[in-house]
């Protein structure tokens, strides 16, 4: 009916999906970070991973509820159960009202080493369903320094594209410009509350001047934190000179092979300048039975890109944890001295 | 204690005291199952799940709700739903167990009993939560009863609910912060240093306080308070007594190495970017 320019509502849609505009903020309720805190928190130290229910409006993705799943088991009936599970969950919160579209994951992580090639794997497994999700780390370990450890983070598009292809090579990044920093994209988070919610906070909060929040800030041995840290740190340095090894061999083989066929080439040009002097056809300038000629396998850029992305974490981590002890420190001073 | 050949009207169980521990996430789900509930719907009424601590508290962790339809007299709750809910639940964390059942509005309503007498087949001793989210007292009134069978030998007469005392544990809550879930929108997630920040202003503004009382009630403004000068006193005295000397060795070291650190991290930082670009340059090659 309402169509001047004569397209159909698929061509419509279509064009509409087309220019979707790029996701901006999670808009998290109160609710999903109380329920992630929870479910992470109680079965810390091991890794939990859950589901992320909400809306996707516009540049807004709004997280409006959540469920668990159960601690997973490599056996693949158990697995198919996880499934069930899934479903039975979903129909169930469907029967109460809650959004029931998926939008992303949750997981916990220790010390934030979550960069991992799982994480990007399930990444892909849920963007081949759902087109804007998100998967939202919690860090409980930083959680007990007062610290709201949650990060709302994605994969890029072009990372994404370069994974599907599956195609690592020093040629393809440099193409298309991509280098470790690219790879996760990390989404500021919006917190919202319902009404109802916020004049019950209001109203129950404690008048206690100093919260549960205050006492860990102020906390002043963060030794063994930055300690693990520190040590996680010098476990990825190893990992990471590993991986640079591997690259220097791949070069030193590269140039040892292109070295060679050079010599072979130019063998085969004196060969070629004997027979046109004595009459001879000329014989071809390549010969792919060769040995010589066989491309290398360059090694994936993929781990060492991870490894990298991990190392700059510890780093932040340390930078942030120090920067408060720093300041923790000179407070004390202040306070000793008066 | 009754005689078997007496019959003896008495309330069962004894009203031991009881304290029930409710965690906010309990009343975050509530209130979130309220605004979402049916059209028609008045209130919602749903499952809490938790543990019963070994001194008898209860601890209350978790709750969903449970669809019900509702008439003048005659309250029905979707069973299967409520199974299929718990056992989903159970399998995430088996240790939650049913403690009780919620119900939104003000205070304990008719149907009640029958609920109440439903829960009790799934667990001995059910507590009954109630959120008032209409605010009819114009306040958040969050209240937890227990029933008390009144019987005559082995004819149960009637149920009695009796108020028992709430704990709202709000360290959880605290964790979060309370500047987070107590307003409608927040735009940003405060960072390391900006809390830090606040933590240290409430510090200071606490230190300014205690100086503004001890030196009003020197000064006589203030009538003087035992209590309140022994605590400030032993606040003091947990201050540890280190000469000068040994605690400026201790805050040089802690400083020393923390800047270590901080050096440690930005050398490794420039290493990862020269390490970028010389692979860069090496695929040039």
């Amino acid at each position: 009916m309402a169509n001047p320019t004569g397209r159909s509502f698929l061509q419509v849609a279509a064009t509409e999906e087309a220019v979707a505009p790029p996701l901006r903020v999670v808009q998290i309720e109160g609710l999903v970070i109380l329920k992630i805190i929870k479910h992470c928190q109680e079965f810390s130290p091991a890794l939990v991973t859950g589901q992320l229910l909400g809306l996707d409006v516009g540049s807004v993705l709004e997280v409006t509820n959540c469920f668990p799943f159960p601690v997973r088991e490599e056996d693949e009936e158990i697995e198919a159960e996880g499934a069930n599970y899934q479903l039975e969950m979903m129909r169930c919160l469907r029967e109460v009202n809650v959004d029931n579209n998926t939008v992303g994951w949750y997981q916990s992580t220790l010390f934030g080493s979550y960069q991992t090639v799982e994480l990007i794997e399930t990444f892909m497994n849920y963007q081949e369903n759902i087109k804007r999700c998100v998967c939202i780390i919690y860090d409980p370990s930083r959680s007990n320094q007062g610290v709201l450890a949650l990060k709302a983070l994605k994969l890029s598009d072009s990372f994404m594209e370069l994974y599907k292809s599956n195609n690592f090579t020093g040629e393809k990044l440099r193409e298309k410009n991509l280098s470790w920093v690219d790879i996760f994209e990390e989404i500021p988070i919006k917190v919202s509350n319902s009404a109802l919610i916020s004049a019950f906070m209001t109203e129950l909060e404690p008048d206690t001047p100093v919260t549960q929040c205050d006492y860990e800030r102020l906390q002043l041995s963060t030794n063994p934190y930055l300690e693990r840290n520190v040590e996680f740190l010098i476990e990825c340095m190893d990992d990471l000179s590993m991986e640079q090894q591997k690259f220097q061999f791949y070069y030193r083989n590269l140039s040892r092979q292109q070295a060679q066929q050079q010599a072979w080439l130019q063998k085969r040009r004196t060969e070629n300048m004997a027979r046109k002097a004595a009459g001879e056809e000329l014989l071809p300038e390549e010969d792919p039975s060769n040995p010589v000629f066989k491309p290398l396998p360059e090694p994936s850029r993929l781990d060492s890109f991870l490894i990298t992305n991990q190392i700059s974490n510890y780093c932040n981590q340390i930078n942030g944890v120090a920067g408060q002890s720093l300041s923790r420190l000179h407070l004390m001073k202040a306070l000793h001295e008066n | 204690m009754a005689s078997s050949d007496q019959t003896v009207l008495q309330f069962s169980p004894s009203s031991a005291s009881l304290l029930a521990k409710v965690h906010p996430l309990v009343i975050f789900n509530i209130c979130d199952c309220f605004v979402r509930r049916p059209d028609q719907a008045e209130r919602i009424i749903g499952t809490l799940l938790g543990s019963v601590l070994p001194d008898g508290t209860v601890d209350v962790r978790n709750c969903y709700a449970v669809p019900h339809s509702e008439s003048q007299d005659q309250v029905a709750l979707d069973i299967d739903y409520h199974h299929n809910m718990l056992s989903s639940h159970q399998k995430v964390n088996p240790k939650e167990v049913i403690v009780g059942w919620f119900s939104t509005g003000f205070g304990v309503s008719g149907g009640s009993a029958l609920i109440q007498e439903f829960y009790s087949r799934e667990t001995s001793n059910p507590i009954h939560l109630t959120i008032d989210t209409g605010f009819q007292n114009g306040k958040a009134s969050i209240k937890g009863f227990v029933s008390v069978h009144l019987s005559l030998g082995d004819q149960p007469l009637a149920a009695q609910f009796q108020e028992i005392p709430l704990d709202l544990c709000m360290i959880e809550a605290e964790r979060v912060g309370f500047d987070m879930l107590k307003t409608t929108t927040v735009d940003k997630l405060p960072n390391d240093l900006e809390g830090m920040e606040a933590s240290m202003e409430r510090l200071l503004a606490l230190i300014d306080d205690v100086h503004k009382y001890v030196d009003d009630v020197v000064e006589g403004r203030l009538p003087q308070d035992n209590k309140t000068g022994r605590f400030i006193a032993d606040t003091v005295a947990t201050i540890p007594k280190l000469s000068p000397q040994a605690f400026d060795k201790l805050v040089n070291d802690g400083l020393q190495d923390q800047l270590l650190l901080l050096y440690l991290a930005s050398l490794t930082r420039t290493q990862l970017s020269f390490a970028e670009k010389l692979n860069t340059a090496a695929q040039i090659l």
